[in-house]
This record gives structure tokens, sequence and C-alpha cells, in this order.
């Protein structure tokens, strides 16, 4: 009750208590009704997309829509899984996010700590336009490229383009918290004749590992949801999984149940770290989504 | 300690600081690697190529400034920018009032909020491409909840994303959906950070909760709504899957913004000398939205240590 403190105390102070109780009441409906109205869209679609992976063809093109299926059905899970490779493209997925976040947190973890410490505001601006940039425009070049190289059938050139995602998100991040760590740990190391690299391995490393993990877990979501590199780079073999759930679209014209079950297979896992992570983006991430995106 | 390690002593004690800043940014010289084989170096190449007549299987021929000339004149380019203007002005204006809003009721204490604010964000976390797919089924005309739910409150039935009326408000209302939550999150970060005092001296004044919103809260807020407006207005100029995925740009050229053009060009079209003059274009748009975003970011950061 930090803010609302204040408010609480002039209710308390200048009403009068018959009248005091029923604009608390009235007061506390209006807010409840308020927050239902803000977090209803989101369950309902959520909701909405469930429904549809559960229920069967005919309760999915029925009008008025069918809300709470008459026969749950995992039908639709098992159509996904069969007709195309969608586990194959999974694992797609998890290589390609996997490793891109990898060399991010390699490249990244340390770039933000240089960063930070060197109060660098040249590369942090290249950084930030570099993340600013829609990710079409490398795509032409880096797509001429992968062709001369040779590189087209492989998840290579797509791991690679990723990087362009991943690297700004981890320094972003890293800068963030590198410049918030007390440097008083680090000083006295360097003071005991450590070295940089030291200072860095031994002190502010260890100190970081929960922004590492929100790094982590960030640029692997913000990976695992890019559509539009996969899409142009990607072959039969090499879908990640937005590129296989939108090939799912084109082919099959208006069969629901199966389109919303492979849309909840790609979009669960994202869900569920999100859960994971929710403190940090909600009270960590506040901070540095004000420094920049 | 310090007679054995001299080497040690010069770097921790620093004499010289510019030594030891380039110390620090040999940290940051792999991701500089990085950065620039996979964005500096194509940023470059592209230019390059917008300056030429470029076709997909190698022919290649110098025509200066021709494929900017040719974008001047292209009615569907100049129209894709509107479009692209007309959907940014309202995919930063609904998500920022909602987004505002939001954070109000948020900053309050009441029963199961980390809960529900879990689930405001997840939006934010969800993969477009699957959301857009459950949205164009939410949108279809005669079978789609979205009409059912119109008739049922008594209001007519909407073409939603299928006329080319209202295929922009359509799509932006999945942009909203998706990132009125990020906007929360700035804005609640900048409710966290105020003072009491000045509510603590308005209430002795007597001044109405929408007094104090108006005159203290909004005002102190301003900077961090300021830098919403601003990730969001670029996050939003290059809004791709949503609308790739829903509509492609239909119906007719109704919703094809600069990004959705772009991508016609390079790889439907393969015209990749002209598609990189668009590269180009957008690219200065996107800059310059970047400056401001800057120069926003150290007025916040001005405001909010003063």
């Amino acid at each position: 009750m930090n803010a609302t403190g204040p408010l609480a105390q002039v209710r308390g102070a200048f009403s009068v208590s018959a009248k005091r109780g029923f604009e608390v009441l009235f007061g506390k409906l209006a807010f409840a009704f308020a927050v239902i109205v803000i977090v209803s869209p989101a369950i309902l679609v959520f909701l909405w997309m469930l429904s549809l992976s559960l229920k069967t063809e005919v309760e999915n093109t029925a009008f008025p829509p069918v809300f709470i299926p008459g026969t749950l059905t995992l039908q639709n899970f098992y159509a996904v899984f069969e007709s195309s490779p969608f586990a194959l493209y999974t694992l797609n997925s998890i290589i390609v996010s996997g490793t891109a976040t990898g060399l991010a947190l390699l490249v990244g973890v340390p770039a933000g700590y240089g960063i930070a410490k060197a109060r660098s505001n040249g590369i942090a601006v290249l950084i930030l336009i570099a993340r600013m940039t829609p990710g079409l425009s490398y795509l032409i070049p880096l797509f001429i490229m992968f062709r001369v190289l040779g590189l087209t059938n492989s998840l290579t050139p797509i791991i690679i383009t990723h990087l362009v995602i991943t690297v700004p998100i981890v320094v972003w991040i890293m800068i963030g918290f590198f410049e918030n760590l007390p440097r008083e740990l680090e000083e006295s190391a360097l003071i005991d004749g450590a070295s940089l690299w030291q200072a860095f391995w031994r002190i502010a490393l260890p100190l970081s590992r929960p922004g590492i993990v929100v790094a982590a877990i960030l640029s692997f979501i913000f990976s695992w949801n890019n559509f539009i590199f996969g899409v142009v780079l990607a072959g039969r073999e090499t879908r990640t999984l937005p590129v296989a759930v939108y090939n799912v679209l084109t082919f099959e014209q208006i069969s629901w149940g199966p389109l919303a079950a492979a849309a909840l297979v790609v979009t669960l896992p994202v869900l569920v770290l999100t859960v994971v992570i929710q403190k940090q983006i909600v009270g960590g991430l506040t901070s540095g989504a004000v420094k920049g995106g | 300690m310090s007679v054995e390690s001299p080497g040690g002593i010069a770097l921790g004690r620093s004499g010289n600081p510019a030594v030891r800043r380039w110390q620090y940014l040999l940290f940051a010289a792999p991701a500089l690697v990085a950065v620039f084989l996979v964005i500096v170096f194509p940023w470059a190449f592209t230019v390059f190529m917008s300056m030429h007549d470029w076709g997909v299987v190698g022919s290649r021929t110098f025509v200066g400034a021709d494929n900017f000339l040719r974008l001047l004149s292209d009615k569907r380019f100049i129209e894709s920018i509107g479009h692209t203007l007309y959907f940014t002005a309202l995919a930063i204006a609904l998500p920022v009032v909602l987004g505002v809003f939001a954070a109000v009721v948020f900053h309050r204490n009441f029963p199961m909020r980390g809960v529900l604010r879990a689930i405001f964000i997840m939006p934010m976390m969800a993969t477009p491409v699957a959301i857009a797919l459950v949205w164009t089924m939410m949108f279809h005309p005669q079978l789609g909840v979205l009409n059912y739910l119109l008739t049922s409150v008594g209001l007519p039935p909407s073409l939603w994303v299928y006329s080319p009326a209202t295929v922009i408000p359509a799509l932006v209302l999945v942009e909203v959906w998706h990132w009125t939550p990020l906007v929360m999150l700035i804005v609640l970060g900048g409710l966290a950070s105020l003072p009491t005092e000045p509510y603590e001296s308005a209430v002795i004044d007597g001044a109405s909760a929408w007094q104090m919103f108006r005159h203290i809260t909004f005002p102190l807020v301003l900077p961090f709504i300021m830098v919403a407006v601003i990730i969001r207005a670029i996050d939003a100029l290059k809004t791709f899957d949503t609308i790739f995925v829903i509509t492609q740009g239909g119906p007719g050229t109704a919703s094809e913004t600069i990004n959705i053009f772009l991508y016609l060009q390079a790889f439907a079209f393969y015209d990749i000398g002209y598609a990189s003059a668009v590269v180009v274009v957008f690219f200065v748009i996107i800059v310059i939205f970047s400056l401001i975003l800057l120069w926003a970011r150290q007025r916040t950061l001005w405001v909010v240590d003063n």
C-alpha cells in the first residue's frame, strides 16, 4: 500500500463513517472491475487457443462458437505431429535458440562488463541501433552471402542470423547489471594485484549470475519467437517452429484444431519460461527497459 | 604485495585511466567482431547493393541513385509509408493509454496481484506467429468468435482484416494485445520511483485522486511514458510477423507496410537492388527514432536524478 497510503489516509480523515463504508465498497468494486478488464484479454485469447486445440473440428467450426468443449480430444495434437515432422522442427528450434543464446552469452557477458566499466557510450549506441533495426534489413545481404558460401541447407545460417537478436539483448542487459554491481570488491582485488580478467572472472562474474540467467532466458525467448529469419532461410528440413506453424496455416485451409494445437506447442515453452522469470521481468528489467528496450 | 607485482599495481591504482579504459574495451572485442560480421557488414553491403540493379542470379550493373528515384515515383511504396504511419500512430497511442492505466492499477496492492501481473505480461512474450494464427481464426467474419461477441451485445458484425477500411485498426488490435504489457512495465517502474512527499502535501490540501494523478503522478512519470512511446514507435514501425501472417499486406495492398513491401521486393520479386534501397530509406527513419530515444533516455535520467 505504499503510494496509496496517503489516499487511504484522506478517506480515513475526511469521510463520515456511514458514507465511508459505501464509498470504500464502491471503490473496491470499481477497482476489481478495472483489474478484470485489464487482465481478461490476455486470459481469454490463451483460453480460446487452448479450447480450439482440444475440440473436435465440428465444434470448432460451429456457430455460435462452442466455448467449453463437449468432448475433449488430443486428436489435433496427434494430427500436428503426424502430418509434418514437428518433432524435428522442435529440435531445430532448440538447437538454433540454444546455440545462438550460448554464443551470445560467450561474447556478450564480457562485452557488457567491458562497456559498463569503460562507460563507452559509443559502443552502447551501436548495440542499441542494431537492436532498433528491422531484422529484414540484415537479411538480404546475409541471404546472398549464404548462397555464395553454399550454406543454404543447414541450421548454421539460421543460427548466425539469430545472433542479430541474441547478442544485443545479452549485451544490453549485462551492461545494466554490471553498472549496478558494487565496485568495491573488484577494486580491492585489483589493488591486491589481480588482473582485470581475474577481477571479472573471479568476482564480477559470480556476482552477476542472476543477471546472466535473465539475459539467457530472454535471449532464448526472443530467438525462439523469431519468424522472419527462418521463413527466408529455412528449407524443408531446417524449419524452426514458428515457420513450421506458419506452414500449417498455408496447407490446412480451415482446419482450426490442428492450427491451434500447433500454435500452442510453439508458444507454451515460452509462456512457462515467462512465469519462471516474471519477478525479474517486472522488477529488474523495468529499469533495463527504460535504459533502452 | 605491492613489491611482488608492480604490474598489478599499475593496473589497480590506475595511474592512467585511459589505458585502463582501453583494457576494459578489450572485453567487448569478441562481441564487436560478431556485431561487425552480422550487423555492420550487412549494412555496408546493403548500401552497395542499393546502387546496383541486382538480380538474384548474380547479374549486377551500377545504376547510381536510380533505385532511389524509382522509389520516389513508386505509388505502392508511397502508400506503404502511409499505411506504416497510420499503423504506427494507432499502435503507439492505444498501448500507451492502456498501459499507463494498467500501470496505475498494478501499482496498488490487491489480492493475487503477483499472479495477475504474471498473466498480464504473458502476451508480451508469446510467440507472435502463434498468436497471429489464433487472431486470424478469431477475425473470421462468419465463424469467428469476435463477430459472435459483437452481435451478442447487439453490435453489427465487422469484416475485420477482410476489408481495406478496417484491416489496419484490426491489426493494431493484435499489436495492442501484444505490447500493452511492455508499456505497463516501463510506467510501473516509473511509478515505483516516485517520491511520497508531494502526495502528502496534496492530501493536506484536500486534492482528489484524479487531481493528484493529473498534477503529480502524470508529470513525474512523463519521462517514462516518453520512453515507452519511443520504444513503441520503433517496434511498431518494424512490425512484421503479425501483418505477414494475418494478411500478407492484403486485402489488395491495404495493409502493406514498408516492412512487408520490403519483404515482397526482396524475397517474392527478387528485386534485390531495389529492396536494398528500401532498406536504406527505412534505416534512415529508424536511426532518427533511435536518436530521439537516446535523447529521451538522457532526459529521463536527468529528470529522475534531480
